[in-house]
């Protein structure tokens, strides 16, 4: 049994040998070339979608029940009919921020098919009549830049992009941005606040959408590389095909990307709603199971913003519908796994220090709670804990979440699930992730924050099983 | 929004209780008005709701379910349920006291805003009782100067981004903003950059908490040793409504007050600051008169009133002349005009120092509102100064009119201004060539557009094809290088748009109360002429002058040919203010007696007073002020003046006496129902409806008997190719006398330059910068000389400053242009 089937040119990427949507191109090394592209039926879509009208290629992607995979998993073809009639100009932002923790797959569509995105991007302008597209790299991804600044290049050359695309009326031209660093900015519309030149701040919703009010204040289409990477393949064979991957409400594959104490972590094109974490976790096309000698504890299921899952909720399918009633999210795809020699009270620390060092500072819950929360953790863990703490961060995480927090059940102690998502007193899903750590671990662990309180000495948490 | 939908109104039920609310109206308004106020710190009526404090939210349900809403973001609809007191809501707003006192410093002891503090009184009322924080608080280095007035705690900041809406949205000076993230998020400058902005006091007013202070004010009082009472800013004509704020008998502060009609609440910070030269060390508390060393000394009343008696005993009344006035309130300047033209019966009365516009053009055109220049849709045509420089808050209302209610703004200016990115079209014309500019643009609504004074036809033509809606002249003197004439001629022009009508935009404080008091010649109180008025005024005043007088042109020009005997300078300076510094100098030397009204010494004094009369400033005397739409409204005392400086228009009613004449006026309201009795004009100016406008005040409308101006300029011709036409505007900081006795003011007034059309610098061949010769045929001045692309070709800007007049010394009062030529030094 294969243990390493890294492809070595795609660092990260694990070919587990089921259906290839968006990865057919992976195995080859200059898959991000034009030449490649084309010698593998790239830019045929846009050829078979320009024949087409536009109407036409929308009821396929409406049909395909193409999900979002950036992280509200809203389908595709719905978000695009809610485009006002007659406001030109219409844009297309396509969200290739990805910084959501645990999450590294849109990084991989990005470095390794940038024509599949830009031919993804290209068929949407024509089905929905975009007259310009803004393509927005996070930051730190260099060579994702470079990889789609090249194939843009290429692309314009080739009448792919530009004026008159292919000999049609067809025209659009796309714009390539990225971002300085920023995790809120993957937030659409803080996203276009970036784009518009401004300080990356979420808009107050509503509009509950940018179709309605977007970019330079026009109705804007915002959709995740992944998101798009699919639509050419969708255009090609049609939604009939593409359901008959996965399952009836999350049909296709999605990219997880796992990370953590598995043998093999790593990023898998995976059917959805049919799959369960079960298989990705274990199998042994995945991730082949927990490092030896070691028991899972808690995973991240859908990137650091999601709920925590436990032993129990692994045979749940990846579907949103069935994640979401156990008390999480499949978010973004990252899944993080972590094995019995993990700290609860620090692993939430991990993830509460990021959502307070990335709080945009718009809202003073997410600004003050988010950076209070992580130093009453960072107090327990330095043995400076005060038995008032696990209540008074629960009331902290009340106070920027209301309500009861959506978290997974627990049968030893007989709890139910709350389902998600959670309420907000703030103007976007940040603060309230910081969240989901706080009160994934004191519902599951409080024992390990109150040994810490008490200054007893801390239980090894390896052997934390057999002392309970 | 037609009348069928302003008269709809939706039903939305608070606590219980239905109320009715019109569409559109935010919630948390709503709210307030029925008796539920919800505590907020970033939503301010004035601007864009951002939602961010998060400190009012309360349950709301549209159908859909209770859930917390920021009420601040959210407009009411029909059959909305809003809960501002259930538990849920109480637990957030708690919550989010606690959050912003988490890193809030415990300085209530040692802050300005300690006792006036929205954080601390929504904290007693709202808040949690006890702080659940143990750890550090956040530390920044405490106060920075963000510019040469304001100071910046950011430890004390609650993010609530007021003061960067303000600077960003409202003012347009983009030099404040959010930096960093999380909790290190913070307001600050870009470095190198001060937040050097003419309205930077707004922020500190409308800041919740005591992040933002005024050097001013700082450590000054405690808001419950302050007294307050409501007044109008002085500095300027718009008449901003202010609160006067007073501890011990002094003034500490000025806020302003949200006047619909007026300002917003804005002030400009001339405007807010310029309280400090009241309480200046150089204020005169006593009169004074020149001693045989002919140095001025302090005396006492009796003694300075029988030297100006006696004076003006011996003075046949053409011999005798007035200049000034515009500082005076409306009463004040009523006694002094009756003072002068029906007692001493003298015409040569006038409060423009040269520098304004004949009365027809102001009284005599259709006049408007800054309501009527705001209106949505409307057109405004500046022809006028930069409403930026003199008229701080005016500026803001047109700003707000263009960005955010689809005014179309035309500009019609020598030179680029403060508004000049928000215009659709910017026409600078030649200096001097107004009149045949807005005459094209007239035509060009009609027919076909030339180039005409250095502006291309196509540019005209666009401009006239932009005119859209009613009209509205906003109409002044931008260039004091260019005649009022040459601006009422355009005016006139003007006026045979469709739907026009126009709003002075004379700056000096209250010029219009001038006006309307008759401080002009050939004027008589109420907007009528000596002719058309006699009758009327006759009845009540002692009697009246003979024939038309001169104007402060005229005056010091007859002054210098020795024919003045008595000069009385009510509240002016003509020697640092009048356009032509030549004729100033001359005409006040000359002059045999010069009687002067003043608050403090001034070079006008120093240089030529011999009889000085401590005078009570704005704060220290109660009246009304007229400001440029002619609305009124009252500015109380709220100190007394120092030492024994008497208000006004006592003054003139005790020289009166001494004379032997009474004028009847024994307080500022006799004076007003006197003014009311003489001018129908002021036929609405009954102490009810200043009761009731307490606020907005009261609109002095219609032209009384002043007729529209009538062309007077013959055709200029263009300049020789060795000299070009000066221009010079007016900016805030001009070193005035208010601004060089303000402590915090003092120091911002601009450099002396030259700027030239850069083809004209181009031809200096200099470096930018470089010392140049400035010479006209009256004066010269050496200035480091700069490219300005908005100028016309052949023109060059020397800006007027007040110290020294160095631009006044390039003037001729009596040019209909000025020629200078620009030599490398
Ligand atoms: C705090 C926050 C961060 C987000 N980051 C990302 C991101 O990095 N990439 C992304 O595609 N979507 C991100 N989203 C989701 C986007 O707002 C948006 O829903 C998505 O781009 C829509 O694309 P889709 O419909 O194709 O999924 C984020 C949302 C939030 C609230
Ligand atoms: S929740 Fe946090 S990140 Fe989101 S808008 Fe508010 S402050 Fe910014
Ligand atoms: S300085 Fe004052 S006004 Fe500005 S954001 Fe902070 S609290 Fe608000
Ligand atoms: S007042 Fe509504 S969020 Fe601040």
């Amino acid at each position: 049994m294969p243990t390493h089937s890294y492809v070595p040119h795609a660092p990260g990427y694990v070919d587990n040998e089921g259906p290839k949507i968006v990865t057919s191109r992976f195995g080859y090394e200059d898959s991000f070339t034009l030449e490649r592209s084309q010698a593998t039926g790239g830019y045929q879509a846009l050829r078979t979608a320009l024949d087409k009208t536009p109407a036409e290629i929308h009821s396929e992607v409406r049909e395909a029940t193409l999900l979002g995979r950036g992280g509200a998993g809203f389908p595709a073809g719905i978000k695009w009919g809610f485009l006002p009639p007659g406001k030109f100009p219409y844009y297309l932002v396509v969200n290739g921020d990805e910084s959501e923790p645990g999450t590294y797959k849109d990084r991989l569509l990005m470095e390794r098919d940038p024509h599949q995105l830009i031919e993804g991007c290209l068929i949407t302008c024509y089905a929905l009549g975009l007259q310009q597209c803004f393509l927005y790299v996070r930051g730190e991804m260099a060579l994702a830049q470079e990889r789609i600044a090249q194939a843009l290049n290429e692309a314009y050359a080739e009448g792919y992009i530009g004026k008159n695309i292919l000999g049609t009326e067809f025209s659009v031209d796309v714009v390539l941005t990225w971002g300085a660093g920023a995790y809120i900015v993957g937030e659409e519309t803080a996203l276009i606040e970036s784009l518009e030149g401004n300080r990356g701040m979420p808009r107050l919703k509503p509009p509950y959408f940018p179709a309605a009010v977007g970019l330079y204040g026009q109705p804007t289409i915002v959709n995740n590389v992944e998101t798009l990477s699919n639509v050419p393949w969708v255009t090609e064979n049609g939604a009939r095909q593409y359901k008959t991957y996965g399952s009836e409400k999350s049909p296709g594959t999605r990219m997880f990307a796992v990370s953590g104490h598995v043998k093999r972590p790593g990023v898998y094109e995976v059917e959805q709603g049919i799959t369960t974490f079960r298989d990705l976790l274990y199998g042994d096309n995945f991730c082949q199971g927990i490092r030896d000698g070691h028991e899972l504890k808690m995973f991240v299921p859908g990137g650091g913003s999601a709920p925590w899952f436990f032993e129990e909720q692994l045979d749940l399918p990846l579907e949103a519908g069935p994640v979401g009633a156990a008390g999480s999210m499949l978010g973004s795809g990252g899944i993080i796994v972590m094995d019995d020699t993990t700290d609860a009270v620090k692993a939430a620390l991990r993830l509460v220090r990021f959502y307070a060092r990335e709080s945009c500072g718009k809202c003073t819950p997410c600004r003050e709670g988010t950076t209070w929360e992580e130093r009453v953790l960072q107090r327990i863990l330095d043995g400076e804990g005060r038995p008032s703490d696990i209540e008074m961060l629960l009331d902290i995480a009340d106070n920027i979440s209301p309500g009861p927090y959506p978290v997974a059940a627990d049968p030893a102690q007989d709890l139910d699930a709350i389902p998600f998502p959670p309420k907000q007193t703030t103007i976007c899903p940040l603060g309230p992730s910081s969240v989901a750590p706080i009160t994934s671990t004191i519902r599951r662990f409080r024992h390990e924050y109150e040994a810490k309180i008490t200054k007893r000495d801390p239980i090894p948490v390896a052997a934390e099983k057999a002392v309970s | 929004m037609s009348r069928a939908d302003e008269a709809e109104t939706v039903n939305v039920t608070v606590n219980g209780a239905e109320i009715e609310a019109s569409p559109g109206e935010l919630l948390i308004d709503a709210c307030e008005r029925a008796g539920a106020y919800i505590p907020r710190f970033c939503y301010h009526s004035r601007m864009k709701p951002v939602g961010m404090c998060r400190m009012c939210l309360v349950e709301v349900d549209t159908g859909r379910g209770a859930a917390l809403q920021p009420s601040c973001m959210l407009p009411v609809s029909d059959g909305m349920t809003v809960e501002t007191e259930t538990d849920l809501t109480k637990k957030a707003q708690d919550g989010v006291l606690e959050f912003l006192l988490v890193n809030h410093p415990l300085d209530c002891p040692v802050c300005d805003k300690g006792g006036e503090c929205p954080l601390q009184d929504q904290t007693v009322a709202f808040g949690p009782g006890e702080s659940r924080f143990v750890e550090e608080k956040r530390h920044y280095e405490k106060p920075i100067a963000i510019s040469d007035t304001v100071y910046l705690d950011r430890e004390r900041c609650i993010l609530c981004d007021r003061c960067t809406r303000f600077a960003n949205d409202v003012a347009g000076d983009t030099l404040i903003h959010f930096m960093d993230r999380g909790n290190n998020t913070q307001v600050n400058t870009f470095p190198d950059e001060p937040f050097a902005s003419y309205f930077s006091g707004n922020t500190v007013q409308i800041c919740p908490v005591g992040a933002l202070t005024a050097k001013p004010y700082r450590f000054k009082a405690r808001p419950w040793d302050l007294e307050e009472t409501i007044s109008t800013a002085w500095t300027d004509s718009v008449g901003s409504r202010i609160t006067v704020q007073s501890s011990r008998n002094e003034v500490l502060r000025l806020l302003g007050v949200d006047a619909d009609s007026v300002n917003w609440g804005w002030l400009s910070d001339k405007e807010r600051f310029a309280f400090e030269a009241l309480n200046s060390e150089d204020r005169l508390g006593r009169p004074l008169v020149r001693d045989d060393d002919h140095q001025l000394v302090a005396t006492g009343w009796g003694d300075a009133l029988d030297r100006a008696v006696a004076a003006l005993q011996g003075a046949a009344p053409e011999r005798i002349a007035m200049i000034g006035g515009a500082r005076l309130t409306n009463e004040s300047q009523y006694a002094w005009a009756k003072l002068a033209k029906g007692v001493l019966r003298t015409d040569n009365v006038d409060s423009q120092l040269g520098d304004g516009l004949p009365v027809e053009a102001v009284l005599g055109l259709p006049r408007a509102t800054i309501d009527d220049a705001c209106r949505p849709g409307g057109t405004i045509i500046l022809m006028g100064p930069d409403p930026k420089e003199e008229l701080g808050a005016l500026y803001l209302r047109l700003r707000h009119a263009v960005l955010e209610d689809g005014a179309t703004l035309i500009e019609i200016t020598p030179r680029a201004g403060g508004l000049t990115g928000l215009a659709s079209h910017s026409l600078h014309p030649r200096p001097g060539e107004l009149p045949a500019l807005t005459a094209a643009l007239v035509a060009a609504v009609n027919g076909e557009a030339v180039d005409t004074a250095g502006v291309g036809g196509g540019v005209i033509a666009a401009a006239a094809a932009a005119l859209d809606g009613p009209v509205t002249v906003v109409l002044g003197r931008a260039s004091l290088a260019e005649t009022g004439e040459s601006v009422a001629d355009a005016a006139v022009n003007l006026s045979r748009l469709d739907d026009v009508s126009f709003l002075s935009a004379l700056r000096r404080g209250n010029i219009h109360g001038a006006l309307d008091a008759g401080l002009s010649p050939g004027l008589l109180p109420g907007r009528t002429t000596l002719s058309a008025g006699s009758e009327r005024v006759g009845e009540v005043w002692p009697g009246l002058p003979e024939s038309d007088g001169l104007d402060t042109a005229g005056i010091l020009a007859a002054s210098a040919e020795g024919d003045i005997d008595v000069l009385i300078v009510l509240g002016a300076d003509p020697i640092n203010d009048f356009v032509d510094h030549a004729a100033a100098v001359a005409g006040l030397e000359a002059a045999g007696t010069v009687i002067a009204v003043d608050l403090v010494r001034n070079d006008s004094i120093e240089a030529a007073a011999h009889i000085v009369f401590a005078a009570a400033g704005p704060t220290e005397s109660s009246g009304t002020f007229t400001n440029l739409e002619g609305r009124v409204s009252v500015c109380e005392q709220k100190v007394t003046p120092p030492g024994t400086a008497r208000p006004d228009w006592m003054l003139a009613t005790e020289l009166a006496h001494r004379l032997g004449a009474d004028l009847g006026l024994d307080s500022p309201e006799s004076i007003r129902a006197e003014l009311v009795s003489v001018s129908p004009v002021h036929h609405n100016l009954i102490e009810e409806a200043l009761a009731v406008g307490r606020i907005d005040g009261v609109l002095v409308e219609g032209n009384g008997d002043i007729a529209a101006p009538v062309s007077t300029t013959a055709d200029v011709p263009s300049n020789d190719a060795y000299s070009l036409r000066l221009v010079s505007t007016r900016s805030m900081y001009d070193d005035g006398v208010a601004l060089r006795h303000s402590a915090s003011s003092r120091g911002l007034a601009r450099g002396l330059d030259v700027r030239l059309s850069p083809t004209e610098f181009d031809k200096l061949g200099v470096k930018p910068g470089t010392i140049v010769k400035v010479e006209s045929s009256c004066g010269q001045l050496l200035a480091p000389a700069f490219a300005d692309s908005s100028l016309p070709a052949g023109s060059a800007h020397v800006p007027w400053s007040a110290a020294g007049s160095p631009a006044g010394s390039l003037i001729d009062a009596g040019a209909p242009f000025i020629d200078v030529r620009v030599e490398r030094a």
